[in-house]
């Protein structure tokens, strides 16, 4: 047996400085490389909520996030108490400023005080300006959806709450006439919101009637489509334009080396 | 009295500042004051001077935000002020998670966990350079300003100004981590911020000086420093303390019985030892 002892005190030889140096650098690389992908998909998800309205004049989200700095001049500069900062707990990108309409809509001040203060710029003065004044009509914070379904107005009841709250009323929301074929003998008023106009203010919404309101104020992105560039009104001179300065894509497939009749009528050839 | 002043002057004054700082933003809230407005990562003093957080700009410039003339002077402002002045006095006199820290740090010495734990401690102080360096090529990657989403310093400083939520559990994980886990766990071994302003602040004037002739090697001194490998020449050399990590808390000052112990301007220092 006392032989095998120089053996093992071989294997216990200190280690080396430099399989030391080698062992704390891969270790750190390694625990660097660990927290680095827990930090990212962290902020990958705090970051992720797009179902939020932001101030007026708010740059696109993504180069939103990355130029708030988070501060508060913008709350503190609110009168209405309107805009708020993301808490731990909201579920929102933490400490980025919000509204929530049904509670305290944007009162939509013509000077616009939560603007100018922002000291990077992720609320830009130049979106909300025209002709070098202030202009709060052009904003767009969100914009507003009606649900037909839960809104009494499409009903046949008479309400026009959310028109009269309005702040541009006439432009964002208009009022429809129509037939209420049920009685024969009533109007539908119905309210529709015109994106053009609607700044997303949330007036309407805090003014509906419904428990939980008919009509709400969402986030521009995801309460719009996209027609895309190959849909052209042709009854519009001004969308026809768009024709003049467009250039032909011809793609070339294996089947459109022949016509497509040919692929259909030789039938006899295919096989 | 006179010595309870002397041995918690720099203290109290920490403090105060710490405290006045947190009304004073809460005021601009709450009241509309109009002395210091918005919070750590950016303010405006009398609507006017805006103050920025270096660091935060430098995450928003590797996240590929365009950093607008306003932030630029306040970045400027406090980069000159921590540069030039203060060092890395944020840690120590300004930041709120400070208190926490220091109660942690003050139970654990009142129950004697060193003892218990022992001195050594088993964490490199150099992982807040590593984190620092993680949360630019994070914010590079995803372009967000990564260490700002998860930050419990903003988290508890905009929590006492704008609301707190569950704020609370971060105010509460750094205390238990502190207390529990990790002697300085968070200020002086994990804070990315704290790293940032060790490196700012390392050419910085004033400085804490060391007189050997006077020290008594009570070692009090290294009992009451969060970053006790800045005093390493306690009781050898007169030197001052050079290191960036030191936080400029004079904590060291109070306790020194011995006078040996005190703040000087480091142009100050070298004349006088190439003098001699």
């Amino acid at each position: 047996m006392s032989e095998n002892r120089p053996i093992i005190k071989k294997k216990r030889q200190p280690v080396s400085d430099r399989r030391k140096f080698i062992l704390n650098m891969a270790r750190g690389a390694g625990l660097a490389a660990m927290g680095g992908f827990i930090w990212s998909a962290y902020v990958d998800e705090v970051t992720a909520s797009t179902l939020l309205l932001r101030p007026p004049g708010a740059i696109n989200e993504d180069d939103f996030l990355k130029t708030c700095i988070k501060c508060g001049l913008c709350v503190i500069a609110c009168p209405y108490d309107t805009l708020m900062l993301a808490k731990p707990g909201d579920n929102k990108p933490l400490g980025t400023p919000y509204f929530i309409p049904r509670d305290i809509p944007c009162y939509m001040c013509p000077d616009i005080p939560c603007v100018p203060v922002c000291p990077t710029g992720a609320l830009d003065e130049k979106s909300v300006t025209t002709d070098g004044v202030l202009d709060i009509n052009i904003a767009e914070m969100g914009l507003a959806v009606v649900d037909d379904e839960s809104c009494i107005a499409f009903w046949g009841i008479q309400c026009d709450a959310c028109y009269r709250a309005c702040p541009i009323l006439g432009e964002a929301i208009t009022i429809e006439y129509s037939k209420n074929e049920r009685t024969g003998k009533h109007a539908f008023m119905k309210p529709i919101v015109h994106s053009d106009a609607c700044t997303g203010c949330g007036l309407c919404e805090r003014a509906c009637v419904t428990e939980k309101p008919a009509i709400f104020v969402l986030p521009r992105e995801t309460a719009m489509g996209r027609a895309g560039d190959y849909y052209i009104k042709g009854w519009d001179k001004d969308d026809e334009k768009r024709l003049e300065n467009a250039s032909e894509i011809k793609t070339t497939t294996e089947i459109s080396k022949e016509s497509a009749v040919d692929s259909l009528n030789d039938s006899g050839d295919l096989y | 009295m006179a010595t309870l002043w002397n041995s918690y002057r720099y203290l109290i004054l920490r403090r105060f500042t710490q405290v006045s700082l947190l009304v004073l933003y809460f005021g601009a809230n709450a009241w509309g004051w109009t002395i210091l407005m918005g919070n750590l990562s950016s303010s405006k003093v009398f609507e006017i001077i805006p103050l920025s957080d270096p660091y935060a700009a430098l995450q928003m410039l590797a996240a590929g935000a365009v950093l607008a003339a306003d932030l630029l002077i306040g970045v400027l402002i406090l980069t000159l002020f921590y540069f030039i002045i203060g060092g890395r006095a944020f840690c120590s006199w300004v930041c709120p998670v400070n208190m926490i820290t220091d109660s942690a740090n003050f139970l654990r010495r009142k129950l004697d966990f060193d003892r218990v734990q022992g001195i050594k401690q088993p964490a490199s102080r150099n992982i807040r350079y590593w984190v620092l360096a993680l949360s630019l090529i994070i914010s590079a990657v995803m372009g967000v300003t990564a260490f700002e989403f998860l930050s419990p310093i903003s988290m508890v400083h905009r929590g006492i100004v704008f609301g707190l939520g569950f704020g609370w559990a971060a105010m509460l994980i750094i205390f238990l981590f502190d207390l529990f886990v990790l002697k300085n766990g968070w200020c002086g071994h994990i804070c990315p911020l704290g790293g940032f302003y060790s490196i700012l602040g390392k050419f910085s004037l004033i400085r804490v000086h060391h007189t050997q002739e006077n020290c008594t090697l009570c070692m009090k001194c290294k009992v009451v420093c969060p970053e006790r490998q800045v005093l390493h020449m306690i009781g050898k050399e007169s030197l001052p303390v050079l290191m960036g990590e030191c936080t400029n808390c004079a904590r060291c000052i109070e306790v020194c019985d011995d006078d040996a112990l005190g703040f000087s301007i480091r142009n100050l220092v070298k004349n006088k030892k190439t003098g001699e």
